[in-house]
């Protein structure tokens, strides 16, 4: 039995492997944590004050944020509702229907970014702007070719510029391949400073994607030691029964 | 009142229950179909996953019945409302992700229950019709999965439901129409939404339920198979029990609990800790909402059915059609139809079979998860061959049978079972 269920498992996880992303830049890891309240609020400040403006987060309750994350209703009025929203309305942005001649498309809503693409994604693109010339705003990203979004932050990291590497095509021709960035000029942040703040909306954007996220696991700790119990009565209770058969 | 002939069973009395059962069979059906029906007394772990593909049957249903209380089959609502039953319905969140995960779990159950009978050769005589209605049920566990995944409205559900509902456009003559019939529309919209909701949540649990009461009626008219694969009913004891048999109820609903519990734990583990399971049980791209301008980087359907899909791209277009995949496709499931026949070991169980059963069902077990994990990966670099090759080892496994299972080696079969579990 034991043997059985250890080669399902391992087939599974194989298979769960096998899913992993290839190819491009690799993303670079966020250090996110969903039980991290602190960071969680800096997020949601973060957020409401950088990105709102022209991203919504449509599924999101100001009120239910508030309760998760521990913000009381006068903060939350005070410091993160600019738009003169109800406290129980969602996260809406400011964000006119012409934006889309503005920027050439519509800035994505951002309730369901990070489980849609990942928070380390949102961590690796908000670092990877770099200074581009040929683009509208001045500034491309490494993990989004062609972004559409400015670099609002960019008074905050400073400026990257992009670093090429000379890789030889198929045909031996010489090809530029852009494989990093690197410090250009720099902004109001320490390097550790700006990863925190970047790190902080990920984060909230992690919890934005599914609020209930930290209560599902924590009670998940509860859940799995009480069928623990349950297993071992069960399985006492068979031995009990299955004694007079032989 | 003198009411004599009432009386003269003690079990039909004045009761309560005795009165059910002068009016409907509530005691025989209990004894005939649990307490008194007598299953071999060696059953292995294998033999869990048939009452947990029940569990998982009215998991689905139940938490089915919540859903669609919050559910909107609307292609301009779809997505929302998923997303206000996991944030403001109350325990939707646990609703949904036990019926997500609940999906998977029933193929990975079933999978494992079918593996059981290719294994013991529960599909033999007189068991031909289980293994049928198993099948069919099957297969029509692949139509529900299919049209629950494109509930959601994600754009994983939009190009997935393009993808598939298209293979029928392959078919020659009427495939151009049969696509536009099924979706009811010129592309997959909110007419193919509402359709298959109805299908999803009316139609096809209907037939699945019919199926499931007649998979349990056929094998509880000719009995269950063993590890040892021999028939219980040659040796009986003075009231007519076999002798290796043991009731079901109460020895196997205990040690099915135990069965229960352990499933739970695994099951709850992803509930509570991977609900998405990296990817497999909910698919990133799934989180976007259906976009018909926007392919996403890579269509791949859910795992269950990439050992399939892969079958389908592994066969080259041929003539100027792409039908031979879908047919090949096809042909994988509808040979499942014929195992019993297919067959022609003189014994059932792999305990007493020669060595050439067991490096074929080796091979098949393996080409069959490495056509899943071909299925998820895009078509370069070694997949496409390995696709190729497995697909050959697939079909080797049934169309060979009748030959290799007849020149195999076997061994003594054992007149009673041998040991239990």
């Amino acid at each position: 039995m034991l043997k059985s269920s250890v080669l399902i498992t391992l087939a599974l996880f194989s298979a769960g492997s096998a899913m992993a992303e290839e190819g491009g830049i690799d993303l670079q890891s966020s250090g996110a944590d969903i039980t991290n309240t602190e960071s969680l609020q800096r997020g949601a400040r973060n957020f409401m004050n950088y990105c709102s403006g022209c991203h919504s987060l449509k599924y999101v309750r100001y009120n239910r944020m508030a309760v998760d994350l521990k913000i009381s209703e006068a903060q939350l009025a005070g410091n993160l509702m600019f738009t003169g929203d109800k406290s129980f309305d969602t996260v809406n942005s400011a964000m006119p229907k012409d934006a889309e001649i503005w920027f050439g498309k519509q800035p994505p809503d951002l309730s369901l970014m990070a489980r849609a693409r990942g928070v380390d994604y949102i961590y690796s693109f908000l670092k990877g702007f770099y200074a581009d010339k040929t683009r509208p705003w001045g500034v491309n990203n490494l993990y989004l070719p062609s972004a559409a979004m400015p670099h609002v932050l960019a008074e905050k990291q400073g400026l990257q510029k992009p670093i090429f590497k000379n890789e030889p095509d198929a045909h031996g021709s010489a090809r530029m391949v852009l494989v990093g960035v690197a410090a250009m000029s720099p902004g109001a942040l320490k390097p550790e400073e700006y990863d925190q703040l970047v790190r902080d909306i990920a984060n909230f954007l992690d919890y934005a994607g599914e609020p209930v996220k930290e209560k599902r696991q924590s009670m998940g700790v509860f859940v799995m030691l009480f069928l623990l119990v349950f297993f071992v009565f069960a399985y006492l209770l068979k031995k009990e029964y299955w004694k007079d058969v032989h | 009142m003198a009411a004599a002939p009432e009386s003269a069973d003690s079990s039909k009395g004045g009761s309560f229950l005795g009165w059910i059962d002068q009016r409907f069979p509530l005691t025989s059906l209990w004894k005939s179909h649990v307490a008194e029906y007598y299953a071999p007394k060696n059953f292995n772990f294998w033999y869990y996953f048939g009452s947990l593909a029940l569990l998982i049957l009215v998991n689905q249903l139940v938490t089915g019945i919540f859903l669609t209380m919050n559910y909107k089959p609307s292609s301009a609502e779809a997505f929302a409302s998923i997303e206000y039953i996991m944030r403001d319905v109350n325990w939707g969140w646990l609703i949904r992700y036990l019926h997500s995960t609940g999906a998977s779990a029933f193929f990975i159950v079933v999978y494992l229950h079918m593996f059981r009978a290719l294994l013991y050769g529960s599909h033999r005589k007189p068991r031909e019709l289980v293994w049928i209605f198993g099948c069919l049920i099957f297969l029509l566990l692949m139509a529900e999965g299919f049209m629950g995944y494109v509930l959601p409205w994600g754009n994983m559900s939009y190009w997935g439901a393009q993808v598939i509902v298209s293979l029928f456009g392959s078919l020659p003559y009427i495939g151009g129409t049969l696509v536009e019939w099924i979706r009811g529309d010129y592309y997959i919209a909110d007419a193919t939404l509402n359709r298959f909701f109805a299908l999803h949540v009316a139609a096809l649990p209907l037939a699945l339920i019919f199926l499931v009461v007649a998979h349990v009626m056929a094998l509880h008219e000719v009995g269950s198979n063993n590890p040892d694969g021999i028939e219980i009913k040659k040796y009986k004891d003075a009231q007519g029990h076999p002798l290796d048999g043991i009731p079901f109820h109460p020895y196997y609903t205990v040690k099915d609990l135990v069965g229960v519990a352990g499933f739970l734990l695994l099951f709850c583990g992803v509930i509570f800790f991977a609900p998405s399971f990296g990817g497999l049980f909910l698919e990133a791209p799934n989180f976007e909402p259906a976009n018909a301008l926007q392919t996403p980087p890579h269509i791949a359907p859910v795992w269950y059915f990439t050992p399939f899909y892969a079958m389908l791209r592994a066969v080259p277009s041929f003539a100027g059609t792409q039908v031979w995949g879908v047919l090949v496709m096809g042909a994988s499931i509808v040979v499942l139809f014929f195992v019993p026949w297919l067959d022609r070991s003189p014994v059932r169980s792999i305990r007493y079979r020669g060595p050439i059963y067991k490096v074929m069902l080796a091979v098949f077990v393996l080409s069959f998860i490495a056509l899943g994990v071909c299925g998820l990966k895009p078509p370069s670099g070694i997949y496409p061959t390995l696709a190729k090759v497995c697909t050959i080892l697939y079909f080797a496994f049934f169309l060979l049978m009748p030959w290799y299972t007849k020149f195999d080696s076997v061994k003594p079969v054992p007149e009673r079972v041998t040991g239990h579990a």
